[in-house]
């Protein structure tokens, strides 16, 4: 929950709801980005933008080197794993509840 | 066990250390007691088990594991209302997975998903709105839970929910602040912490000018600081250095995410959905004035304690437990009455066995145990 991870904004999906796609570790998956759209980063600018993700919300900009560097971190521990079954857990419930379950 | 070995930055670390032992040897200071250097951040304790940082500074240098674990610290009764509110029959409630498994006075999110209820385990709080949404029939509830990291996160989802005229859709809001709980920390008569590490996340958020008040009026430096080993490390090397020229100052060793003015844009949507709380009840540190956040009024409907006039249960911590103590490092967790015996990960009797983040699970998990054992046969001895 508190440990935020680095995902490149691929496109925006919804400019008024400020709601763009994230590529993670090759895991996409929509997210807010009001926090990090302001004058100096209007939405259209954020495509190729790096972001830090918590809990399906962009908090802060991150340069792509240090991205590079958390992911590795984060995969050679086996954290990475963890949060990217975490990010597609929406998917299985949509999943669930069109069968009916 | 999957650390240090794995840790291919050892060589950067090792130079990190000798930095450290370096300022140690030069220092003045009370050589009969270790420095204690608080980690505020539940993210921090995770990381400095995983990476075995504890095992790789010298010994004069004691880590002190906080409060900044909101899974822990989350009390008895507030889990109890939370499992009140997922038994009524047209409620879906939502949580993060960390919350399922910590114990109510009668029994935990996972054990009510078990006996029926219908509780979803969400990635985000735009995950149960967008339930909210597809479920127009059913009263969807998404259990808040965090510090100022996640909690714009719940405020732009009621500002979504808002927007988009959704009825069916409410936050039971758990969210807490950490700047009173280290005041409270501080004022603790049994106080002896040296200086701290700040929550790098919380502060992306609120920047670090909450935290003047630690070095202006308690005299204490605080370095916010990264997640990763060398994060730590170096900003332990930081801390130390402000000790050794007798300076107290709020330093940023993570300017790379956290802005020192915080994140304006995060902290709006707080102030417009949210407001203090005039107390909030701690699992093992107790009640603390000014700690939480409610939904303000203009926001009231989208308020799950008030849709559903929660029993409000105020539930005693166990009494054996001694996770207050732990919290503000008067002791370590294996010198705990019920460390290993009563109280274990998967039947967790206080806050800090609750979750990874929480320091005694950490220290179960990554070997502490042993570590604690020889430690103490050999006071004994």
């Amino acid at each position: 929950m508190c440990l935020g991870i680095p995902g490149c904004i691929v496109s925006i999906d919804n400019a008024d709801d400020l709601v763009a796609t994230v590529d993670v570790s090759g895991v996409r998956r929509q997210i807010n980005i009001s926090c990090v759209v302001d004058e100096a980063h209007p939405v259209e600018s954020c495509v190729g933008d790096w972001v830090l993700v918590h809990v399906g919300f962009a908090m802060s900009r991150i340069n792509e080197v240090e991205a590079a560097e958390t992911l590795r971190l984060l995969r050679e521990l086996g954290d990475l794993q963890a949060e990217l079954e975490n990010m597609q857990r929406p998917t299985d419930v949509v999943a669930a509840e069109e069968q009916g379950l | 066990m999957r650390y240090v070995d794995e840790f291919r930055d050892r060589a950067k670390a090792d130079v990190l250390i000798k930095a450290i032992e370096q300022l140690l040897a030069r220092m003045k200071r009370d050589e009969t007691r270790p420095l204690q250097i608080m980690e505020v951040c539940g993210g921090h304790t995770h990381s400095i088990f995983r990476y075995g940082v504890e095992g790789m500074l010298p010994k004069s240098i004691e880590l002190v594991h906080g409060p900044g674990c909101p899974v822990c610290v989350l009390p008895m009764g507030r889990v109890d209302d939370g499992v009140a509110i997922a038994e009524r029959p047209e409620v879906i409630f939502a949580t993060f997975g960390d919350a399922m498994r910590v114990p109510g006075s009668r029994k935990s999110l996972l054990q009510a998903k078990a006996d029926g209820c219908d509780v979803r385990m969400v990635y985000s709080p735009m995950d149960a709105l967008a339930l909210a949404r597809r479920n127009p029939e059913r009263e969807v509830v998404f259990f808040g839970i965090g510090f100022e990291t996640t909690m714009p996160s719940t405020a732009l989802t009621v500002l979504q929910a808002e927007r988009e005229g959704i009825e069916n859709f409410s936050i039971f809001c758990n969210h807490i602040t950490i700047v009173p709980t280290i005041k409270a920390i501080l004022d603790s008569p049994d106080l002896r912490l040296d200086g701290f590490l700040g929550p790098g996340h919380v502060s992306m958020v609120i920047g670090d000018a909450p935290y003047e008040f630690i070095a202006r009026y308690y005299k204490r430096p605080m370095v916010i600081a990264g997640f990763e080993p060398l994060d730590i490390l170096q900003s332990i090397w930081m801390l130390l250095k402000q000790i050794d020229e007798g300076r107290c100052e709020i330093e940023n060793q993570y300017t790379r995410v956290a802005a020192r003015e915080g994140n304006s844009i995060a902290l709006q949507a707080v102030a417009r959905v949210y407001e203090l709380r005039e107390f909030f009840e701690w699992r093992g540190l107790g009640s603390i004035d000014h700690s939480g956040v409610k939904i303000r009024d203009a926001y009231g409907r989208f308020d799950a304690e008030r849709k559903f006039a929660v029993p409000n249960a105020r539930i005693a911590d166990p009494k054996s437990c001694q996770c207050g103590e732990v919290l503000k490092g008067v002791i370590k967790p294996w010198q705990c009455k019920v460390f290993g015996r009563a109280c274990t990960p998967e039947t967790p009797l206080g806050a800090l066995m609750v979750s990874s983040e929480g320091a005694c699970a950490a220290y179960y998990q990554y070997g502490g145990v042993k570590r604690g054992r020889d430690e103490a046969e050999a006071s004994v001895a």
